[in-house]
This record gives C-alpha cells, structure tokens and sequence, in this order.
C-alpha cells in the first residue's frame, strides 16, 4: 500500500515530537491506545489559563507511519485553537487531510481520542468536570 | 548498489538468468504439449519435462516417478492433505499438525474438520520448535497423517524431521512435510527423512512462479492420494491439467543449480546474516525471535521493542522486508506465528523478517545495519513506550485504553 504524500511529509519531518511536564497543571495529557493493539499515542497541550488558548503542542506515537502522522497533523492543528476549537476536530478532517485510506481510518480515531483525551486531563486538573459522552466516530 | 534492496527472500526469489535461458525456448518455439504422444512437438515437451523430473529428484533424492508437478506450494499442500484423507478413509481420520504451519496446511486441516475430520494442532516451544514428544504423544489408533513443516517461511526455524520422520514410520503413520522455504537451501533427502510426502515450489529457489512440485513416495510404503484436480489423469492419476513445460524447466534447473551451489551459499548466507544479526543486536532490547541454533541459514526475525513493524518498515524504505506487525489488517491482529512463540503482541508487533538470498551482497547488508539503525533509533526517541522504558515504568502497569 502506498502512503500519501502527506503522510510521508509527517512521516519524514514529524511536527512537535516531544514532551511536555506532565504534572503542570495547565499541561493536559492524553495517552491512548495498547503497545499489544500496535498504536499508542501521547498527546500533550500546554494552555494558557487566562486565555483558554492551546499555547503548545507535543506528541509521542508508537505505531505505523499514519498514525505518526495523524498525532503530527493533530498537534499542528492544535496549536493557536482555543479547547472549545480543539474539540470540534473530527476525526473524518484527519482522514481527509491525510487522504487515509479505510484501514487506516483507526489512526484518526486515535488521534481524536487522544485531544479529547488531553483535554479532560487539563479539565480535571482545573478542577473542572470531564467532558461526558464521547461523541461517536464516523 | 542498487536501491532499493531485496530481502524478502521468504516471500519469493529473483528468478535466476541461467533458469531463465533454459526456459526462453519453450515460451516460442518448443510449445508442444507433453501429452501429445502423437508428434515430435510432444515428444520434445516430454523430453524436457522428463529431464526436469530428473533434476528436481536428484535434489532431494527421490525418484524421478516421485514427482507430481503442481502449480506451488499451496496447491501441492492441499493435495497432500486433503488427497490423503480421501485415500486413506478407511485407515482412520485424525490428523496431526502444528500451529505455525503456513495457511495453506492449517486452511486445508480446517477444511477437512468440517467433512468430519479430527486435527491435534500441537503447540510449538518459545524457540519456536515441536518436539518429537509432542508427536508422539498424540498419535493415536485413528492417526493417519502427521504434517510439519520444514523450515518455518517467518522464523526460519528447521523442525525435528528427521526423527519425526523415524517415529511416523516406526507407528505406520504417514509423514507429510511442506519443505517450501528450505528445498534448495539445505540438504534435503526424503529417505533419510523417512518423508512419505514432501511439498515444495520453485519459485523459492530463483526458479519461476506458478510451478511446484508434490513428493510421493513409491515405496516403503507406496503413498497414494486423491487427485484434486480431475481430468486428463495426469501425473500418474494424482493431478490433472497441461504440464506447465516451461515452468517445469525452469524448476529443473532451479533445483540443479542449487544442488552444486547449495553448500558453498548456505555458508555465504549465514555469514552474512551473521553479520546483519549481531550489528542490530547491539541496539538496546532487541531479540532474535525463534531457535538461533536450528535454523535456515539465510533467515533472521528480530523484534525491535518500542517500535511497531510497520512504521519501522516505513522509515527502512530501500529495504524490502517484511513485518510481523498487520497493522493493515483489518483484525489488527498480529502474527499468528509469533503470538504462538508466547511473545507479547507488542514484540510481535515490533518484529521484522530478514530473508537473504543467492543475490544478496555484503555491501546491501552494511546498508541495511546502517539503515535499521537509524530508524530504530528515530523512531523511539518518538516513541512514547520508549520513554517511559527509559523512566523505568513497567508498561504492563499501565491501565492502557481499549481500542
């Protein structure tokens, strides 16, 4: 199977590698996935508190090079979006973006999973509630 | 050197110039069908399949009258298996075989279950072999056929045939071995092996797709099995359908070169693969997967912890191997041959088969140390598993999410 060119570009040049201090509290992060399953992605947001604005973005990803790709492509969106924009990215916009194809549509999923994922870790720490219901993917 | 790099010798071979020349004639001029008694055309195919009978025989030291041509491996397989539970009804319905076999035996077994048949798939070691124990064990009244493969297509691991060999004979059990990955690559001989019914392909030995070869044995004892193919009666009845001329030439002189070449390249291969090993397991936790002492010689699979197969496979891109991994399957599920081995799904996932051959040179296996390297080690300083290896966390302690 051939890979888009996208996903080689992520691939290639990965956007935001890197780890942010996990105990800060205006740090969220998101870990998802299973080594067994072969994905797992950590994502991390640096917010300003005063703002809501996602200041900083970095990832981790164990797993193929879509799902590399789909954590790369998630950060830069992040990046400048406040949590309320974060949380509109859907998991379809990655696939698009990276023009997945269906078998590796689980890689977008993961991506997704793992904002919403960072994002309730940042909640939590604010003393906020978690978000509820995970909204269903395509 | 030519980029990119094949060494993915498991899945099929470079089919060798020196078989090519010997086939190019009977694509255009020597186009007879070798059942057509009746003219010279005919004659002439049989001449040259008769010759590569001979060839093919000499190789694994059979006779030539023991060789049914096939289109491969997995047709070959399936004859043997589902010809023997046909022919030998009678005698009982119990068959033995293995769980890292290749699909073609364990799909054929599962087949014949549903017709009535009972399979003991027997579990192998974590080095990947059965033992002769195992066999022995389950060999039952009703046991009519004892199948395991040679030489393992994702380990490279060499069974115990031999003397599994000596026990099916000794319990008038029938002995079936698929020999795909290892005819051509070391010292085969059906009767010292005491193999009633051996499976093999050319296209494993740089000789061309399409044409494979089923060992039957004549004597002591005379193995018979049903035809799966009906027609023409063929292949003294086993296997109907025009003889695939130019394929059988071809595999001919497949199996001829590797005979005069077989010892000295064997010897070329592991030292090569060697080489490739211990360069890569000087990376930090990396593992060689399956028995390192009973092996092909040209076979190596290493599991790169911290780093998925398939990414990894990415960033080696002029190097054509292949993966444990499926991330591409739609189960997700690794492979079954190295979940059998005991091994975490997670180093399953990491692994990487390595499968040299006659056109490998030491110049592409330098590059190849070099290349895995840098990839191994690009990608765990973006893995995140890798990190918290490093900071000591016990991953299995980790509440990972369902996915």
């Amino acid at each position: 199977m051939a890979y888009s060119d996208k996903v080689v570009d992520h691939y290639t040049n990965p956007r935001n590698i890197g780890t942010l201090d996990k105990s800060s509290k205006t740090v969220g992060t998101g870990l998802v996935g299973a080594p067994e399953c072969g994905d797992v992605m950590r994502l991390q947001i640096q917010v300003n508190d005063v703002t809501g604005m996602i200041e900083d973005a970095k990832f981790k990803t164990f797993g193929c090079g879509s799902a590399i790709a789909s954590s790369s492509l998630a950060t830069e969106w992040l990046k400048g979006k406040t949590i309320d924009q974060a949380l509109e990215i859907d998991n379809m916009d990655i696939v698009e973006e990276l023009a997945l194809p269906p078998v590796k549509i689980h890689c977008s999923v993961l991506a997704e999973d793992a904002i919403r994922s960072a994002i309730n870790d940042y909640r939590i720490k604010q003393g906020l509630e978690p978000l509820v219901a995970e909204k269903s993917h395509h | 050197m030519k980029l990119p790099i094949y060494l993915d010798n498991n899945a099929t071979t470079q089919l060798d110039h020196r078989v090519f020349e010997v086939m190019t004639p009977f694509f255009l001029e020597n186009y007879g069908n070798a059942a057509s008694k009746s003219h010279a055309f005919g004659w002439k195919a049989e001449e040259a399949v008769d010759y590569a009978r001979e060839q093919i025989a000499t190789l694994i030291g059979a006779n030539e009258k023991e060789i049914i041509f096939t289109s491969g491996a997995t047709e070959s397989n399936n004859l043997a298996i589902k010809g023997v539970y046909e022919m030998y009804a009678a005698k009982g319905n119990h068959f033995i075989t293995v769980s890292t076999e290749h699909k073609a035996v364990l799909d054929a077994c599962k087949h014949l279950e549903k017709l009535g048949a009972e399979i003991t798939y027997l579990q192998v070691g974590g080095d990947g072999l059965i033992k002769v124990e195992q066999i022995e064990e389950a060999i039952k009244s009703n046991t009519v056929l004892v199948s395991v493969m040679y030489g393992n297509n994702e380990l490279g691991v060499i069974q115990p045939i031999r003397e599994i060999g000596k026990l099916c004979n000794s319990k008038g059990v029938l002995f079936h071995t698929d020999a795909t990955q290892t005819v051509g690559k070391i010292h085969v001989d059906v009767l010292a092996d005491n193999i009633d019914l051996m499976s093999f392909t050319a296209h494993k030995m740089y000789g061309p797709k399409g044409v494979g070869a089923l060992y039957v044995r004549r004597k002591n004892p005379r193995v018979k099995v049903t035809a799966q193919m009906d027609g023409g009666g063929h292949e003294r009845g086993m296997r109907s359908g025009t003889l695939n001329v130019t394929g059988i030439v071809g595999f001919g002189k497949a199996c001829e070169l590797a005979r005069l070449e077989m010892e000295s390249e064997a010897k070329r291969l592991s030292q090569l693969r060697d080489k490739l090993e211990n360069a890569l397991l000087k990376l930090e936790e990396s593992y060689v997967n399956g028995s390192s002492e009973h092996r092909l010689p040209h076979t190596t699979n290493i599991s790169f912890k911290y780093v998925e197969g398939e990414g990894l496979m990415m960033g080696i891109k002029d190097i054509a191997v292949s993966s444990g991994s499926a991330c591409t399957s739609a189960s997700l599920e690794p492979s079954y041959v190295l979940k059998n081995l005991g091994l975490d799904d997670e180093l399953a996932h990491s692994s990487l088969r390595f499968g040299l051959g006659r056109f490998t040179t030491e110049e592409e296996i330098d590059y190849t140390i070099d290349c895995v390297t840098e990839a191994v080690n690009k990608l765990r300083d973006m893995s995140p598993l890798w990190e918290m290896f490093k900071e000591g966390i016990d991953l299995k302690s980790v509440q990972w999410s369902e996915h």
